[in-house]
């Protein structure tokens, strides 16, 4: 039921159909290239669903692809090239979010919850440890019995 | 006519549903037999009525009945047969109706099949059952009728979206809805169990093979859109962390948690209230990927029911079921007794860690999420969270969770020997850490998250065998009673294996796509040569093809190994003539486990034809891995003990047990 709701959109996108980096984008040093297809599959097509400038195949996504190669090629570091993006598109354009105050939470998550998760199950055991097992009553016994009868329940 | 009778059998379905609800709800907590016994047969009048109403929408589809609005917006009448039945459900209204109809299956099953079950417990179940297919179903009557009329009727239809004509929405979309739908069984006994107070092991006995039933299906599904994906976009991708897809992940990472602890609640009787809340969960999280799907919150293009009446309404579900259940389980999980206990090292105790990290994996997921639109809403700030922070945030729990896995089953009840474990493992971890290591080497250069990521494939599966070897004493015996030992096994022991491997081969799948995969992207002319991989491949050119609506731009591709011709690729761009969309058909060979994948771009200037050509190694391991667990998953249900309909003692007649 995704699939196909991303794909129909996809395919709204492939109408002017060309592709996503196209052999002439392509920069003759390999070095460089890896780089630049690298940051740009950080890099969010604004125009597209959840697509990165490096899979989509919208001509603002190809303009943003020339325009990284150009500044990777002027010998502008990664970050440089970020900056100038969220300079001009905002926060946005960054697939990865960049960590401040309206991220924080984010990205504590899921480290909190693991943290949070191991001190409730930690404080669960421990207060497990003093209270005995409550037994099953008569009636709930052979009520179990009885489901119990007719299957082979094996010890694992 | 069709359309008419389908639309009214949907009336008398809903009308129903909602009796089903409050008969059976009644009865149970009157304890009247009469309300109680009606439960059954109601649900299986309902699945009666749906079914006759999907029936009549997959006739006027194949009719091409254009009067008929869904049929004129997704069909035509030069459609082939298969996607004019499809089509049924490749839009919002019938994909509802879909979704309700899968509904109507498990309850009519859980009515066929629960005989034996105490009658207050069965009433209860059913009629939660019927609590959700009435809301549903009212959800369908007045926001999504898939029967309106059109006057004057169409001559010819829209055509369904061409991406969607393809054997891949044969399949997924139901095998999804199956999977999210089926947790609705497991959510309807976590309901029962909170109504009436009280849990046993036996409960957990019987939600166990259905969320098994549920686990399997979405696991198919997902695996298969994910492969869907792959051949049909044109990149080569095959997970995107995109809302769509991130919103079955969720009730996925839920539902596999639920599995565990529901087996350390039959076996221990332990961790009832965290499996009750599970159930809870899991249903929830299928229900909000329902909402984020249906709704158009996503504010994407994504979405195409972009109808804010619909989003409210589907809002005002989500808000009765999630909270209403919740607020169920604060006020009633206390009388549920906790059971079993166990020392931290022991298998109960690696259960409860494996559904740490997934209940931390889902949550991560959710926020991701949901994250970008909670800051919108609340600051007005624009910010994107996609792929690159889902694979490193969730991908790191990911792989705690595979490190520790194979020692969870080696681990005995109650208490554990983790010295003797770590004894039993340490062979499978040296020979993975051995070969990662070798890759490391021999693809110079190559990433060293790569060989991290093989090094943990390798011991998931080098552990999962450990673990059958282990429990057939295959080495410490001969080899007959080894065989002996094999045969006498517990289906749902293979179960085990099987899951645990498939998790690895999938794993083992995703590394080596990320790691070693080539990528040639080039401009063609015919007669030009392209070497990746171990092949060579000759561009012969690109001829015309037609099609029942179609017509595609084929580019012919000769692959030699070895100065041998292998295979033949033709990958096209394909453009549907009803409305002139174009989909890229990617040209796929299957070598091992390894796939070449080509796919076609436009003509250059100068008249070549752009194109891309992958070679992924090991890359089917991804579906397939999938596939595996799925198999581990109908071999654990196939088990005696499990099996939905095992002989038992019949309960019918009998009163449920007063004693509470």
């Amino acid at each position: 039921m995704r699939r196909f709701i991303f794909a129909s959109i996809a395919a709204l996108s492939l109408v002017s159909a060309a592709f996503a980096v196209e052999p002439d984008e392509v920069l003759p040093d390999p070095a460089l290239e890896a780089r630049a297809r690298a940051l740009s599959k950080t890099l969010r097509c604004m125009v597209c669903q959840n697509q990165s400038i490096d899979d989509s195949n919208a001509p603002l996504a190809r303009d943003l692809r020339l325009l990284l190669r150009e500044r990777i090629k002027a010998g502008e570091s990664d970050d440089q090239v970020r900056d100038f993006l969220v300079s001009r598109y905002g926060e946005f354009v960054l697939l990865e979010p960049r960590l401040n105050e309206h991220t924080f939470i984010l990205w504590a998550l899921p480290a909190l919850g693991l943290v949070i998760g191991g001190i409730a199950l930690l404080l669960a055991l421990r207060r497990g440890k003093g209270t005995a097992a409550n037994p099953l009553s008569a009636e709930e016994k052979r009520r179990l019995q009885r489901l119990l009868e007719g299957s082979d329940v094996k010890k694992m | 006519m069709i359309a008419e009778l389908g639309h009214f059998s949907l009336a008398l379905a809903f009308a129903l549903a909602l009796l089903q609800a409050g008969i059976s709800l009644w009865g149970a907590a009157k304890r009247d037999v009469t309300l109680m016994s009606v439960a059954g047969p109601m649900a299986l009048a309902g699945f009666g009525f749906v079914a006759f109403a999907f029936f009549c929408l997959v006739a006027v589809y194949v009719q091409s009945d254009f009067s008929v609005a869904s049929v004129y917006a997704n069909s035509h009448s030069a459609q082939p047969l298969l996607y004019k039945v499809t089509g049924v459900w490749g839009n919002h209204e019938g994909s509802m109706l879909l979704w309700v109809l899968v509904l109507a299956i498990f309850s009519a099953l859980v009515a066929l099949f629960s005989g034996n079950l105490p009658m207050r417990l069965r009433a209860n179940v059913l009629g939660v059952e019927g609590a959700i297919a009435a809301v549903f179903l009212l959800f369908i009557l007045t926001t999504s009728n898939p029967f309106l009329r059109l006057d004057p009727p169409p001559v010819e239809g829209r055509e369904l979206n061409p991406i969607l004509q393809d054997i891949g929405l044969a399949i997924h979309p139901p095998l999804l809805y199956l999977g999210y739908v089926g947790f609705s069984i497991s959510f309807a006994f976590a309901i029962a169990a909170l109504i009436e107070g009280r849990i046993d092991a036996a409960w957990a006995r019987w939600v166990r093979p259905w969320a098994l039933v549920a686990w399997i299906f979405l696991t198919l599904g997902i695996a298969m859109g994910s492969y869907w994906a792959y051949y049909e976009l044109g990149w080569g991708g095959y997970w995107f962390w995109d809302p769509v897809e991130n919103a079955s992940l969720m009730p996925w990472l839920a539902g596999t948690a639920l599995l565990h602890s529901a087996v350390v609640m039959e076996k221990r009787d332990a961790l009832k209230i965290w499996t009750v809340l599970l159930a809870i969960l899991t249903f929830s999280l299928s229900l909000l990927g329902t909402f984020l799907v249906r709704s158009g919150v996503l504010t994407s293009v994504h979405t195409f029911a972009n109808d804010p009446a619909r989003g409210v309404f589907i809002l005002a579900i989500l808000t009765l079921f999630v909270g209403g259940s919740f607020t169920l389980f604060a006020w009633r999980a206390t009388e549920l007794k906790p059971g079993g206990l166990f020392a931290p090292i022991s298998r109960e105790g690696a259960l409860v860690l494996n559904n740490l990290f997934l209940s931390a994996a889902a949550a991560t997921v959710l926020t991701g999420t949901l994250y970008p639109l909670a800051l919108e809403a609340i600051t007005g700030a624009k910010i994107s969270v996609g792929a690159p922070f889902f694979n490193r945030t969730a991908g790191p729990l990911f792989l705690c969770l595979l490190i520790l896995m194979p020692a969870g089953p080696l681990l005995a009840w109650k208490r554990g020997d983790l010295a003797g474990v770590a004894q039993r493992l340490v062979v499978a971890a040296a020979i993975s850490f051995a070969v990662a290591a070798l890759s490391l080497w021999l693809v110079q250069g190559g990433p060293l998250l790569a060989a991290i990521g093989l090094f943990i494939a390798l011991y998931a599966i080098a552990g999962a065998l450990v673990e059958f070897a282990d429990r057939t004493a295959l080495f410490r015996e001969p080899l007959a009673a080894s065989l002996s030992r094999v045969v006498g096994l517990p289906r749902s022991a293979f179960g085990t294996t099987l899951a645990h491997l498939g998790i690895g081969l999938a794993l083992l799948g995703i590394v080596a796509e990320a790691g070693w995969s080539e990528e040639r992207i080039v401009a063609l002319k015919a007669g030009d040569q392209v070497s990746i991989g171990q092949f060579d491949l000759q561009f012969k050119g690109v001829i015309p093809r037609q099609g029942p609506n179609w017509r595609d731009l084929v580019g012919r591709f000769e692959v030699r190994k070895g100065g041998v011709v292998v295979a033949t690729m033709e990958p096209a761009k394909r453009t549907y003539l009803a409305n002139g969309q174009s989909t890229t058909e990617a040209g796929i060979e299957t070598f091992g486990f390894g796939q070449l994948y080509a796919s076609l771009g436009d003509p250059t200037a100068d008249g070549a034809v752009s194109a891309r050509i992958y070679w992924k190694p090991l890359v089917t391991l991804i579906w397939l891995g999938g596939v595996v667990m799925a198999i581990g998953g109908a071999c654990s249900i196939s088990d005696r003990r499990l099996r939905i309909g095992a002989p038992q003692p019949a309960r019918r007649s009998t009163l449920p047990a007063p004693a509470e």
